[in-house]
């Protein structure tokens, strides 16, 4: 009956056979890994790279000969010119990588009528020069006439250095915004965080009638651009506002417009977060308040604001990077104050000088990296709060408080209502303030500039692109991630990029986008200036919370059901069709919902992708506002908004009939 | 092809062969050289506290996790190697993994569908397996509508739906109330007799254990400390751990003696033949239902003196405990030093024996129940 050792000489070091399911699995997690290297890692690489490239003209490498009919001089640079002449400025010296500098300006007696010849090259090989649009880059001499020499203009040598950071932070009005942005950004923090703390207590420790219809309320600022609110200050408090007195002479460009403007479009994301925070805290301990003879005020203070401050926490630095990262707005609303995200957007489309925006987004990624890492350690210590048997808060009536909870409610309600019903007025209205009829003129956007209704079309062709697509990469991803044995290295790595979207910027991203995909060096080149492109931009940008939403419905799935089907010899795609999708149908739906309505609202991740034929509804927006058509722009806005609430509702109907069908299980 | 049938005839005795098993996690030895042959048909149980290895052990089988040396052979064929898919077996876990938004006779059916089987053959299969679980009408509802213990049914039906050579069981018990349990554990037990399904159960719990087990394999920190029949575990425990895991023992501190006694403090019992140095530290040990009342020297004061062989002596009643069926009597002796030992005592010999706390009792130590251990170092 006992084991008889065997008495064979060595024991065999094991090396599992994989399987066929492993392989795939692998397979999997390469390409989506692949995904996201391409997607993110290397387009964000590019961009740091370019922040750190400095062009100047080196006039020292270029060197002249000239013949007046009297044989060739002896060479002498550019750079021995210069002294003499001093028409070029040493600060001249530093430019971007468009950089041109005209030969002729070496030469105080050119004339292109003149008989005389040049000779031009460079000593070394670090830079060119054009003749022309022909660029010439080796060392060889050159010779030209005169007529042509006046064609020639030099090209600047790079370098790599903190020469960018240097400029940038030297200069005072680029400075200064970096000031602007924070103050901006640390009073909409605590205003929205404040005004959304007393929505969700008043939802969560009251029992005043309406609920549902505030929680709609609330929610709709997501369903449209960042931009939006800012149309509809205009409208409320411009120069030719309806209520402009209440501003008492105080200007809505600048600094108030954009405080308003952001806490009314980062509300809702705070309402969330708060929302969950007091949802999870313990009726037990409000019952000991009570027993121990705690005062309402006093509880407040001890039971109430602890339970909940990681969602406080945590809601602050959501705002706070929203904002900071917001461009539209301060786009719209901003006059003359400046923003680093709007720096960006200056120094990008207004000046061409993509290095210089590639400094600005480093810096705008530090606040945000910040935010993103204190955001992650805090929601990591919330989970500890939880305790299974914890029993939920249940309100008990309370008359006076339930009427103060209403009217408060009642007031944020109409803010938010408000603003969009201003928009939806501004849209209808033929020509404020002068011709108040009601018209659908401005939704004739095909005459207007910005892409029309073509853009439109654009819009919701992206949304569906980036839904379908968008859902099938993040759950495969987070599929792969959560239910792999081994490769604990591959699977953190998969995890950390599927983390970092969340901190980066969209405006930041879509530069990057530039500075990789519209390198002609880049096979996937093809991609730029394609709806492609945006797509992958947008699920990208989007990328992070989509996953967490799939990681969490995957985590609830009993990690035992692979090796089920396994030992069933099920391979692991039929565990997938029939148990794992069915199963997370509603996580599933909700992130396609999610990825739809942003890439409806999305204006700082795709502004600087799209090309003629791509234009997109919130861009149009953004486009019309700034071409002084507000009514239009306000019109256009709206026909996102419609469109996401249809969507949603689409959405919510789809869930019904979905989950009747595979969720039946959850009924008892 | 006579040599073939001849190594499946040597296997049919052995089905499965595990030979030298190790594991590592990083530098932690989860596993280290574990040796184990399962005749066909056995049940055979893993027991051991947590952290033992023995889930470790299970998932090696399984191809779960996959040992870092060491071979397994199941039914002649060596599938050290092989993924899980590869293997042939049936598993029931803890948290019974039953896919929640099947009905029952689909997640028994789900391992038969895919498999070449027609759809009536599924459906008699799957009625046959509800039919042997005791559940032949519950088949159209969905796992969260029943109770723990029927959804462990299931998973059980599920597991074995596709016939497997090898039946592993990860604590299928443990999540369920202490009733429905013990009934559970005589329908698990009967049905794997009747199926003759070789099948290894993991658990922490000895009662179940000693209770259902063909063959208990004890572990701790990674590797085997006995293998054996319930009875033999029981009766003659290998080492100081086993002694202690499984069922009660009283322990005292002491010295090993000649080949078959032992001292502690000043007294020499004779013991259980030992293999120990004389004069090393020792475990004295003894089950306390093996120590045996006299009642002739009931009630008698002052006799501490201790007779040297026969292993009886008096002793001190100091706690009463009652524990229904019987009393478990705590009793000390200064010869012994502080420690004080557990008896068992049925409630007659109570009363005829006029055992309370104060009296003192003469108790023996029957020298082939007396066992002597090398003191354990990982014993807390």
């Amino acid at each position: 009956m006992t084991a008889e050792i065997t008495a064979t000489a060595s024991v065999p070091d094991i090396r599992p056979k994989t399987s066929k399911d492993d392989r795939t699995m692998i397979g999997f997690m390469l390409v989506i890994g692949l995904y996201l290297i391409v997607a993110l890692a290397l387009p964000l690489y590019a961009m740091l790279s370019k922040s750190f490239s400095t062009y100047s003209f080196e006039l020292g490498n270029f060197e002249f000969a000239v013949d007046k009919g009297e044989g060739w001089s002896e060479p002498v640079t550019a750079l021995a010119l210069n002294q003499d002449l001093q028409v070029v400025k040493p600060e001249e010296l530093a430019t971007s990588s468009d950089g041109r500098l005209a030969a002729t300006v070496f030469f105080s007696d050119f004339s292109f009528r003149s008989p005389t010849k040049y000779r031009l090259r460079q000593i070394r090989l670090e830079s060119s020069f054009l003749v022309g649009s022909k660029r010439i880059a080796d060392t060889e001499w050159h010779e030209f006439e005169s007529n042509q020499f006046r064609r020639i203009v030099l090209r600047p040598s790079s370098a790599t250095g903190l020469e960018n950071f240097r400029t940038y932070f030297s200069t005072p009005a680029l400075f200064r915004s970096i000031e602007n942005s924070l103050f901006i950004a640390f009073l909409s923090t605590m205003i929205t965080v404040s005004l959304a703390f007393g929505f969700a207590y008043a939802l969560n420790r009251s029992k005043m009638r309406f609920k549902g219809v505030f929680r709609l309320i609330a929610m709709a600022p997501i369903l449209v651009p960042s931009l939006l609110p800012g149309i509809a200050l205009v409208y409320l408090f411009g120069n030719q506002g309806m209520i402009k007195g209440l501003l008492f002479g105080e200007s809505i460009y600048g600094p108030i417009g954009i405080v308003i403007g952001s806490v009314f479009f980062t509300f809702p994301h705070a309402l969330i977060i708060i929302t969950t925070a007091l949802a999870i805290s313990d009726s037990r301990l409000y019952e000991a308040a009570i027993s121990l003879r705690a005062s309402r005020w006093r509880t407040f203070w001890t039971v109430t604001i602890p339970g909940a401050r990681y969602g406080l926490i945590s809601a602050a630095f959501v705002v706070f990077n929203l904002v900071i990262t917001d461009f539209g707005l301060p786009k719209v609303i901003g006059g003359q104050y400046n923003m680093l995200a709007v720096d960006i957007y200056k120094q990008v489309i207004g000046q061409q000088n993509f290095e210089m925006g590639a400094v600005v987004s480093v810096v705008l990624l530090i606040p945000a990296l910040f935010a993103f890492s204190i955001d992650r350690y805090v929601q990591k210590r919330q989970v500890a709060v939880l305790s299974s048997r914890s029993v939920p808060f249940e309100a008990k009536p309370h008359k006076r408080f339930d009427l103060i909870c209403l009217s408060y409610c009642l007031l944020v309600g109409i803010f938010i209502v408000g603003i969009i019903g201003v928009c939806q007025y501004a849209a209808l209205i033929k020509f404020w303030p002068y011709q108040l009829s009601l018209s659908l003129v401005n939704y004739n956007f095909d005459v207007m500039d910005g892409g029309g209704w073509a853009s439109y079309t654009n819009s919701i062709q992206l949304g569906i692109y980036t839904a379908i697509a968008g859902t099938i990469i993040v759950f495969s991803g987070a599929y792969v991630v959560e239910k792999t044995n081994g490769f604990f290295a591959t699977r953190s790595a998969f995890q950390f990029l599927a983390m970092m979207p969340m901190a980066i910027p969209g405006l930041v991203l879509g530069l990057a986008y530039i500075f990789f995909f519209n390198d002609p060096a880049n096979p996937l080149n093809g991609l730029y200036a394609t709806m492609g492109i945006l797509v992958v931009c947008t699920v990208t940008h989007f990328y992070t919370v989509s996953h967490l939403t799939a990681v969490t419905a995957l985590k609830q799935m009993d990690r035992e059901f692979e090796a089920v089907a396994s030992s069933l010899k099920q391979p692991f795609y039929r565990l997938v069709s029939r148990v794992t999708v069915p199963v997370c149908m509603p996580a599933i739906l909700d992130i396609s919902i999610y990825l739809f309505v942003n890439a409806m609202t999305t204006v700082s991740a795709v502004i600087f992708l799209y090309a003629p034929d791509t234009a997109l509804a919130a861009i149009a927006v953004l486009n019309m506002d700034d071409a002084g058509d507000v009514a239009p722009a306000a019109a256009m806005g709206m026909m996102i908004f419609y469109t996401n609430v249809t969507a949603r509702l689409i959405h919510l109907f789809v869930s019904r009939k979905l989950l009747q069908k595979t969720q039946a299980w959850r009924l008892r | 092809m006579s040599e073939q049938q001849a190594v499946n005839n040597e296997n049919a005795k052995h089905y499965l062969r595990i030979d030298r098993l190790t594991k590592m996690f990083g530098d932690f030895t989860a596993l280290d050289k574990v040796s184990l042959d399962v005749i066909e048909g056995e049940f055979i149980f893993f027991l051991g506290p947590s952290g033992c290895g023995k889930t470790t052990f299970l998932r090696a089988i399984a191809g779960l996790d996959i040992q870092t040396s060491g071979t397994v052979h199941q039914a002649g064929k060596d599938i050290s190697a092989l993924p899980p898919s590869e293997r042939d077996f049936g598993i029931v876990f803890q948290s019974y993994a039953l896919f929640p938004n099947l009905t029952c006779e689909r997640n028994i059916a789900f391992g038969l569908e895919n498999q070449k089987f027609s759809k009536a053959d599924i459906e008699n299969r799957v009625s046959e397996l509800l039919e042997m679980v005791g559940l032949p009408d519950q088949g159209k509802k969905y796992p969260a509508q029943l109770s723990g213990g029927q959804q462990q049914r299931i998973a059980l039906a599920r597991a074995l739906a596709t016939s497997p050579g090898l039946l592993l069981l990860d604590e299928p018990l443990s999540a369920l109330d202490a009733k429905v349990r013990v009934h559970l554990r005589h329908e698990i037990k009967e049905l794997q007799q009747r199926l003759s399904v070789t099948t290894v159960m993991v658990t922490h719990d000895q009662e179940e254990a000693l209770a259902m087990a063909d063959r208990i394999v004890v572990m701790n920190q990674g590797v085997i400390e006995q293998i054996g029949t319930p009875t033999e575990i029981y009766r003659e425990p290998s080492s100081l751990f086993v002694a202690d895991f499984i069922g009660a023992m009283n322990q005292f501190k002491g010295k090993a003696g000649s080949k078959n006694t032992a001292t502690v403090g000043d007294v020499t019992f004779a013991s259980q033949e030992h293999d120990l140095q004389q004069d090393t530290p020792a475990v004295i040990a003894i089950r306390p239902e093996d120590i045996v009342p006299h009642s002739d020297g009931a009630g008698s004061q002052g006799a501490t003196e201790l007779g040297p062989t026969e292993n009886t002596f008096d002793a001190l009643v100091e706690e009463m405990e009652f524990l229904g069926s019987f009393w478990r009597v705590s009793l000390s002796n200064a010869s012994l030093g502080d420690a004080s030992m557990v008896i068992d005592m049925s409630i007659n010999a109570v009363r005829q024996m006029d055992v309370a706390i104060g009296n003192s009792i003469k108790v023996e130590f029957p020298s082939n129940r007396l066992w002597v251990f090398p003191p354990g170092a990982d014993t807390g």
